[in-house]
């Protein structure tokens, strides 16, 4: 437990600040409330139907695969911390880890989940020929 | 051949590489490009067993954690079989259902690292990372159906199961690990061993954890529930994989656990798995029965076959471990032929996997109706095939053992379970269909695969004795 | 109650606390917060078993990227509420089986782990090997890298596989 005063310091001036600044305008801030300020921004444009809608499958996407990176990241970490005492054979066994994940890495890659936007969709193209309304249908990517 | 470090693990490396492999050329494939990626597939596969062959009697370890003994290298066998016989099957009907066939062999290679890992693992921590690597892929293959609701609905299911045995398995793993101060298996064994670690509530409490997590994997009553739904939402060519791989990897991991490490706690595990074992053949066979689903019914007649395989650890003996790995041989190549033989005759759109589908399959398909005869006089125990001699073998440890409840209840229960697997072999013959339906073609490659491995079921029945020879031999340098 | 103890406290109710309202209230958005409080407080007690790598990645992985997830996880089932809405204003005794024989079962097995746990005190566990205490990011790195290093190369088949399956499952359509 030595050393973890100056996190500890920190984390209560970080909570205190986020915790006083919110009580503290409560108080000292002018409160002179109007419709329109109670609505919620949507760019300066009233805000149309229902905020929480059905988001694309690639939000999903994305995070799972920085979830799954994040966790190749964290394991660096303990290595760099210990390079010195691991010589080559550690960054061996680092390299082999990483391009396993390259291969990874280069199939989502090409798969195009790195890509974003209708553009991406290889069918998004046919449907601009084709009209409006199924692109449309494409852009919000709930095509069926 | 010297020997290096690496001995060991060469044969995983081979299906690593075959996986990577798979997964570089998919992702450089074009659209509508064809390629040989099942043929890759089956060059690291066949790699991987030349490599357990030339492994064999030479007891490698590598890394402190993995170990290439003969029990080890006989179940990867078993293992490198099940997925030689399902990438063969699965050529055609890839295709034809329109799997994205560069993921499917890659996960399937994955899967079948995790397996043979957890077969070979020495640490605990290794039997779990192998675990989940087997686990996650084979949940993805059980959902791999695009746009099927059943198929993600099974792995949904399997996924949620699945992910709780997980951590119960963990867990129990973190006791044993409170209590012995190791994830070794020697050394957990050795601390058991040295103290008498009996009534001691932590340790009860990790095998109860462990047996948990394990029987999940195996598909044991009371964790059976997600089998029939897996396997029936499952693409047949997938639950034929899984039903086999999956259990013979875990039933695997479980005896090297239970029968060398914890072995001096036997009076403690001993009763628990005697009622799971009995309940499950009890139930796996009644519940079987009343089942209209082909691939239902073989669900819950591979519940049953868990609970013949949790006869053989209980009973402990020498003849029951070797009988454990004979059972497993002739489990999984019936077993993977008999999901194999649904999945070639039906697709995503019509599964034909209802019993009524199967009547009178001899004027249509004769070949494939013969073929399934005999793999369902396999799964009942009828001589002369591998299942009737499995059977006959587990029984007699359990009767050498002194459990003779248990072997009675065995006995009934195949007799019962005769009734289920009889009734398809008179579907198929003995009944006609009012609307014939035009026949599925069937692939030359995958004919002679089914082919090849009833030979090997009825070479199994008829001349057995070669392959129990080896198992006996491979399994007592073990434990 | 010494310092340390008086952490031990915190810390644990934090997670306690935090845990509790991940079930027991119904907006699966503040189920996601609540869970990264319990987090913290998991995180807070992995530092006085002086672990900190753990306590770090607890917070990088756990409470970062993993509810990250969740949060896309719930915006994608676009549920405010969890479902079941028809019997959630009634008294949790008359609520429909399943849910009460898992309640029941989970309260068994807490009173056996107690019990467990509680006889286990006085016999004197952890008597196998004692091994040099691994606590810095150092020591982990060193011991990750020479004994458990076959174990860290097979995690990266996991996150292989698991990348794979996240993208097959996620496509949205047969190319």
């Amino acid at each position: 437990m030595e050393g973890w005063g100056g996190i500890g310091v920190m984390m209560a001036v970080a909570i205190g600040f986020g915790i006083s600044s919110v009580i503290l305008s409560q108080f000292l801030g002018p409160s002179n409330p109007t419709p329109e300020k109670e609505a919620p921004y949507e760019c300066g444009v009233p805000p149309v139907g229902d905020a929480r809608e059905r988001q694309s499958v690639k939000f999903y996407l994305v995070a799972m695969i920085f979830l799954l990176f994040d966790i190749e990241v964290a394991f660096l970490y303990p290595w760099a911390m210990a390079l010195r005492d691991l010589g080559w054979f550690g960054l061996a066994q680092i390299t082999v880890f990483i391009l396993i994940l390259l291969v990874g890495y280069i199939y989502i890659w090409r798969k195009g989940v790195l890509d974003w936007g209708p553009e991406s969709d290889p069918d998004y193209h046919v449907a601009k020929v084709l009209g409006p309304s199924v692109v449309k249908r494409y852009r919000y990517g709930t095509g069926n | 051949m010297g020997t290096s470090a690496f001995d060991a693990v060469i044969p995983v490396i081979c299906v690593t590489l075959a996986g990577l492999v798979v997964l570089l050329a998919e992702s450089f494939r074009k659209k509508q490009e064809r390629m040989p990626l099942g043929g890759l597939a089956l060059i690291g596969l066949i790699g991987a067993v030349i490599a357990c062959v030339l492994l064999w009697d030479r007891n490698a370890t590598s890394f402190g954690m993995v170990t290439a003994d003969n029990y080890a290298l006989f179940v990867n066998l078993i293992i490198l079989t099940v997925g030689i016989l399902t990438v063969v099957f699965s050529q055609h009907t890839v295709e034809r259902d329109g799997l994205p066939a560069g993921e499917y062999y890659a996960l399937l290679l994955f899967a079948i690292v995790g397996m043979m890992l957890m077969v070979q693992a020495t640490d605990l921590l290794l039997v779990f990372l192998a675990l989940e690597t087997m686990s996650i892929a084979v949940y993805v293959l059980t959902g791999i159906r695009f746009n099927d609701a059943r198929g993600t609905e099974a792995a949904f299911k399997y996924f949620l199961l699945g992910a709780f045995a997980s951590a119960f398995l963990l867990y129990g793993i973190a006791f044993l690990f409170g209590v012995t101060g190791t994830t070794s298996l020697d050394g957990i064994g050795t601390v058991v061993a040295a103290q008498s670690m009996s009534g001691n509530p932590m340790i009860l409490a990790a095998i109860a954890l462990l047996i948990v997590g394990f029987g999940f994997k195996v598909g044991v009553v009371p964790f059976h529930q997600w089998s029939p739904d897996a396997y029936e939402g499952a693409p047949a060519l997938v639950t034929g994989f899984m039903s086999t791989g999956v259990k013979a990897a875990a039933m695997a991991a479980f005896a090297r656990i239970f029968l060398s490490s914890l072995e001096p706690m036997i009076t403690d595990w001993a009763p628990v798995l005697w009622g799971v074992a009995a309940i499950t053949m009890i139930l796996g066979t009644v519940v079987g029965v009343a089942q209209t689903n082909l691939k239902r019914m073989l669900a819950y007649s591979s519940i049953a076959h868990a609970g013949y395989l949790l006869v053989g650890i209980v009973a402990g003996n020498e003849v029951g471990k070797a009988a454990i790995l004979f059972y497993l041989a002739a489990y999984a190549l019936t077993n993977v032929a008999g999901f194999a033989i649904i999945g070639l005759l039906g697709t995503k759109a019509a599964p034909n996997d209802d019993l009524r589908d199967y009547a009178g399959l001899w004027h249509t398909h004769p070949a494939l109706a013969g073929l399934m005869t005999i793999v369902l006089l396999s799964l009942g125990g009828f001589p002369p095939t591998a299942g009737f001699i499995a059977k006959w073998y587990i029984f007699s440890a359990a009767v050498g053992s002194g459990y003779y409840w248990l072997a009675i209840i065995g006995f009934l229960s195949s007799v019962v379970s005769v009734f289920f697997y009889l009734r398809i072999v008179v579907m198929m013959f003995m009944t006609e269909r009012d609307a014939r339906p035009v026949p599925l073609p069937v692939a030359a490659s995958a004919m002679a695969g089914l082919a090849v491995t009833v030979a090997a079921i009825l070479y199994l029945g008829i001349l057995p004795s070669r392959v129990i020879d080896l198992a006996a031999a491979s399994i007592s340098t073990v434990f | 109650m010494g310092s340390d103890q008086l952490l031990f406290v915190g810390f644990g109710a934090l997670a306690l606390l935090g845990a509790l309202a991940v079930v027991a209230q119904p907006n699966p958005v503040y189920s996601v917060i609540a869970l990264i409080v319990s987090f913290f407080g998991l995180s807070g007690l992995y530092v006085l078993l002086e672990s900190p790598f753990v306590a770090v990645v607890q917070i990088i992985i756990y409470a970062g990227a993993i509810m990250v997830l969740f949060l896309f996880v719930v915006m994608l089932l676009n549920a405010t509420r969890e479902d079941g809405s028809e019997w959630d204003r009634a008294h949790p005794y008359y609520r429909p089986g399943p849910m009460r024989l898992g309640a029941v079962l989970a309260v068994l097995f807490g009173v056996q782990m107690i019990w467990a746990l509680t006889r286990t005190v006085g016999l004197g566990v952890g008597v196998g090997e004692t091994r040099p205490a691994v606590e810095s990011v150092r020591d982990v790195g060193r011991v990750l890298f020479t004994d458990y290093m076959f174990a860290f190369e097979v995690t990266s088949i996991l996150i292989l596989a698991a990348m794979v399956g996240a993208v097959v499952l996620a496509r949205r359509r047969e190319e």
